[in-house]
């Protein structure tokens, strides 16, 4: 479904943050990036979508190569891959409603979205995705109004009213307390799973990572470290990912696991 | 280095070694030199006997001017509210304007950083430069007296000053709600007004009000030049002496100047 040849992002100050990345993720699977701050994780996403440049290297999204499209037609692949960011990144200003309709920017034309007279199937659909995570009732308030698990869940609507096949989830519970986190990540792999998307999920915590995915890849200076299940998450491959440190605490016990894995 | 050591082996401290001392005191000398040399310059050049003579002629005028003449009220009707649409229609003019200037000049929008934002930068410093009496000056010169030369000139004259705090506004936005837009595959005027223009709203509001409190003082006295409003009737005023007339002017505008401070007062808290 999508996959990365030689995936490379030099920076213009030299810093390579990325060097020749090969990545394939079929289609419906749920895999974790994890790695230190620095590792190339943000870049990695962002060189998928084009938000940032890649240097070289191609990206496959099924069969369309993403990194030598002009502008309209990136526009267009852009609408099959839903992006969730860590500080939400909701048009602060805008309702509820306007931010879920907004990821159906790329579909409307540009003075149907200015005068917002969207079609009734977004507006339903808009609806549909609201009552699923639970916020019906706040479609008409201010996004600044809600508390930030509330501004996630309305990240989430947004990228999935896009109609994507792939979702690039950056640091989504970095901003957010243990319990929302949990409930956050629970909900994005939930919906993942009823409508076979892909997603590649950055993320800091290991132990939520363990929780939820079917697949691991560790980055550390822009190369791939560890390709893997969960379980393959021993103190010595997160010594190779992040350096020496007691991994004990960090890696989920099988025991206490009280979360069943959608 | 202020740290000595005194003879008795004790660490003492001062502000200023000696020699950052004697400089201070050399150029605070200079300085005073220079003052009361120039007060000697202009107290040569001024004719003593007018100044001696300023407080007795400041009288003379007030007593001149007082009461105002209130029935003179009824001839400047038309020309306050020319005033005031001098302003308000050189306000909307400018913000029309000032709204792709700041677009061409903000970093982070601009298409070409390095031939379009040095015209745009420009034009901000060229439009703001200039006093808008000078403007009315050329604008007259070239469209002939009147209120239109004036609400020219108040637009052209607020371009620069509108188009600068609102690129500072644009290059000071959050950028990952305009990624975010961006990622949803939204076209570029759509990122501008999803994006962009909501969280730059609040600042426009502001500094549209903001501007049109400064433009009906200066619309005030365009019409000293002939570009039309009360300034008009003041130059009249002044030129046949007709001192109770002009203290009744100075009341309207001052008037019209507190109205407006209020109104931009209330908008801006309504905004903020």
């Amino acid at each position: 479904m999508l996959r990365l040849e030689k995936l490379t992002k030099t920076y213009r100050t030299g810093d390579k943050a990325l060097k020749a990345v090969d990545l394939e993720v079929p289609k419906g699977q749920v895999m974790a990036l994890i790695g230190p701050s620095g590792a190339g994780k943000s870049t990695l996403i962002r060189c998928i979508n084009r938000l940032v440049e890649p240097t070289s290297g191609k990206v496959w999204l099924g069969d369309v190569e993403l990194t030598g499209l002009g502008t309209s037609a990136l526009r267009r692949e852009r609408r099959r891959m839903g992006m969730i960011f860590q500080e939400y990144a909701l048009v602060e200003r805008l309702t509820v409603m306007e931010n879920v309709l907004s990821g159906r920017l790329g579909y409307v034309g540009f003075w149907r979205s200015l005068t917002r007279r969207y079609p009734q199937s977004d507006v339903d659909e808009a609806f549909r995705l609201l009552d699923r995570v639970g916020l019906v009732e706040m479609a008409d308030k201010r996004a600044d109004e809600l508390s930030g698990g509330q501004r996630q869940r309305v990240g989430i609507c947004r990228a999935l009213i896009q109609n994507p096949a792939l979702l690039l989830v950056d640091e989504p519970t970095a901003s957010l307390d243990p319990k929302t986190s949990r409930q956050i990540m629970r909900l994005i792999c939930e919906l993942c799973a009823e409508r076979g998307l892909a997603a590649i999920i950055n993320i800091h915590d290991v132990a939520l990572a363990q929780m939820f995915v079917s697949r691991v890849i560790g980055l550390r200076f822009g190369a791939v470290e560890f390709d893997g299940p969960p379980e393959a998450l021993t103190p010595e491959v997160l010594t190779t990912i992040y350096g020496e440190e007691d991994w004990q605490a960090t890696i989920r016990k099988v025991d206490e696991d009280e979360e069943v894995q959608p | 280095m202020p740290i000595a050591t005194s003879p008795s082996g004790q660490k003492v401290w001062q502000r200023r070694t000696r020699n950052q001392s004697m400089i201070r005191w050399a150029a605070w000398l200079v300085g005073t030199a220079i003052f009361l040399w120039c007060w000697g310059q202009i107290s040569e050049a001024t004719t003593w006997f007018f100044v001696w003579d300023a407080p007795a002629i400041a009288g003379d005028i007030l007593e001149r001017a007082t009461p105002p003449r209130w029935s003179y009220m009824e001839k400047l009707w038309w020309p306050i509210w020319d005033t005031l649409n001098i302003a308000t229609l050189g306000t909307i003019g400018a913000l029309f304007l000032a709204v792709p200037v700041a677009f061409l000049a903000a970093r982070n929008t601009t298409p070409s950083a390095r031939f379009v934002r040095p015209i745009a930068l420009l034009i901000i410093v060229a439009t703001r430069s200039i006093n808008s009496l000078i403007w009315a000056l050329l604008l007259i010169a070239i469209i002939g007296p009147g209120v239109f030369a004036g609400v020219i000139a108040i637009a052209i004259r607020s371009i620069g000053f509108c188009a600068k705090l609102l690129y500072e506004a644009i290059e000071e936005i959050d950028r990952t709600q305009v990624e975010a837009v961006t990622a949803t595959g939204a076209s570029p005027l759509q990122v501008m007004a999803y994006g962009i223009v909501p969280q730059i709203l609040p600042a426009f509001a502001g500094i549209a009000v903001f501007r049109w409190d400064i433009n009906i003082r200066e619309s005030t006295v365009l019409g000293l030049v002939g570009a039309g409003g009360i300034g008009l009737q003041l130059q009249a005023s002044l030129n046949v002496l007709a001192w109770p007339q002009v203290s009744l002017i100075l009341l309207v505008i001052l008037f019209a100047v507190v109205v407006s401070e209020w109104v931009s007062a209330k908008v801006r808290g309504a905004i903020i």
